[in-house]
């Protein structure tokens, strides 16, 4: 065995071939299942709730935008009594990709850095997971907006 | 002349020092564990009363001190130096731990390895005539561990199947130039090994080949071989990594599978704990060794044990700009002869 030095890259290439046979290959099946149904209610729930704000008189922007402000709330209000995560271990990528997921990310990250006071802590982190999300989902839309206004107006 | 020193890498010790009391903390997982009745202190709040993660954790490395001091019936104005560690930034458990104890203080970062890091400097220094009473400590807390490396407590993310789980734990050990207890032999110190892993969630195979290399020099120096200890256990290669130890050594002609163990799969049950690969943190081998083996040494149930205790040295940072993991392993052999 040699130091990093000296080592090429055969024995690193080597060697993470062989650790690649090692690792566990996740429960895929399960996991899918997981993600399918709860990504899948998530969203039912939402439908509902838009159906339900309709019926309350509300036009289809409105009820759209009251069904995410539930479920923003939920996603933050589960993530706050500490139930969100143990869905997002099982659940995967069906409990972060709504826009739930999106809640739990701030919310944890706000939770998360209180020891830090509300200004370096809280107020700063707080967009320490989300913001990403947020810079390149911005960034798309600006690109598919310029997009859509050169090529189909 | 080094006249103590044997071989490339290991120190012989001419007065070995002695391995007199040791104290260990341990959090409520841990405590549901298989070495549950080993521990001397188990929480049942995480938290152990303090406001912060971090400070829950410097308590438990200071009170993980003043346990084994009581145990060795000494009192802390007798502990002339601590060396002692963890893996917050600057340390600040093992700092503040250090300022309330008002012990002279030597901080180590050498991540999971602190532990032997700890007892090897330690050693040394006993031997070499230095001080009578050291005391070698070391602590890591799942929930100040994530959010050092990894993501918020409450964000719903789901772990690899090789990711590990950060021991809630402190251990403390005390070294002294007399009285009755297992002994420091020999200490082999590792050189800093790097395979090229990049996967934080993969740290025991980032770990596996430098306690191969630790191990290997630790046999060619010393002339000894796995015949020769009861127990050889590493500190936190976990399921994944302790296979490719295995491997690794029967590779280079040595078989160490009958007595080979390590700490990562001792501390939980990770069949019904759900800690993935297994156990890791600097806490990991303290509490095992702390807890577990010198308990078993004392009741002569293990009488020659080589501890390696293994160190992934990545930061966040060198993560983040895609660098391999640097590994690092000290071995320190005890006796009961």
């Amino acid at each position: 065995m040699e130091n990093k030095k000296l080592s090429n890259l055969d024995i690193e290439q080597e060697y993470n071939q062989y650790v690649e046979q090692k690792i566990p290959k996740p429960a895929y099946l399960k996991n899918i299942l997981w993600a399918f149904s709860v990504g899948g209610s998530i969203c039912v729930l939402g439908q509902l709730l838009i159906n339900f704000f309709k019926s309350m008189g509300f036009h289809q922007e409105d009820a759209s935008t009251a069904a995410v402000i539930v479920l923003v709330f939920m996603g933050a209000f589960f993530t706050g009594i500490g139930v969100y995560d143990e869905l997002g271990k099982r659940a995967g990528a069906g409990s972060i990709v709504p826009i739930t997921g999106f809640a739990n990310s701030i919310v944890s990250s706000a939770m998360e850095y209180k020891r830090e006071g509300f200004v370096l802590g809280v107020a700063a982190k707080m967009f320490s997971i989300a913001g990403p999300v947020l810079v390149y989902g911005f960034g798309t839309s600006v690109l598919v907006g310029l997009i859509y206004f050169f090529l189909f107006r | 002349m080094a006249v103590k020193k044997n071989g490339a890498q290991t120190v012989q010790f001419d007065n070995p020092p002695i391995l007199l009391a040791s104290g260990s903390v341990v959090g409520p997982k841990e405590g549901e564990g298989p070495l549950r009745d080993y521990f001397d202190i188990v929480l049942s709040d995480d938290l152990y009363g303090e406001k912060s993660w971090e400070l829950a954790e410097s308590k438990m490395l200071r009170e993980s001190v003043k346990k084994a001091v009581e145990k060795a019936n000494l009192s802390i104005e007798n502990i002339e130096y601590m060396f002692s560690g963890d893996l917050l930034n600057q340390l600040m458990s093992a700092s503040f731990a250090a300022r309330d104890l008002a012990i002279p203080f030597f901080g180590l970062y050498g991540a999971c390895s602190t532990l032997t890091e700890s007892l090897s400097l330690g050693a040394m220094l006993i031997d070499g005539g230095y001080a009578d009473y050291i005391v070698a400590a070391t602590s890591s807390h799942f929930s100040s561990a994530e959010r050092q490396f990894r993501f918020p407590l409450e964000q719903g993310t789901q772990r690899a199947p090789t990711s590990q789980w950060t021991v809630t734990g402190a251990g403390a050990a005390i070294l002294g130039a007399y009285g009755d207890g297992p002994k420091i032999t020999h200490v082999t110190t590792g050189k800093v090994i790097d395979f090229g892993i990049k996967d934080p969630n993969n740290m025991g195979a980032a770990m596996a080949p430098a306690a191969v290399d630790t191990i290997l020099t630790h046999f060619q120096d010393t002339g000894l071989g796995p015949e020769d200890y009861d127990l050889i256990v590493t500190g936190d290669l976990a399921s994944i990594g302790k296979e490719i130890a295995e491997e690794m050594m029967l590779d280079k002609g040595y078989n160490i599978a009958k007595v080979y163990n390590d700490c990562g799969l001792m501390v939980y049950d990770t069949k019904t704990q759900n800690t993935y690969a297994g156990g890791s943190g600097c806490g990991c081998s303290a509490v095992v060794f702390c807890g577990y083996i010198h308990q078993e040494m004392i009741k002569k149930n293990l009488n020659r044990i080589l501890l390696v205790s293994t160190g992934a040295l990545m930061s966040p940072t060198s993560s983040q700009q895609g660098e391999s993991i640097p590994s690092i392993a000290h071995a320190v052999a005890i006796s009961n002869d």
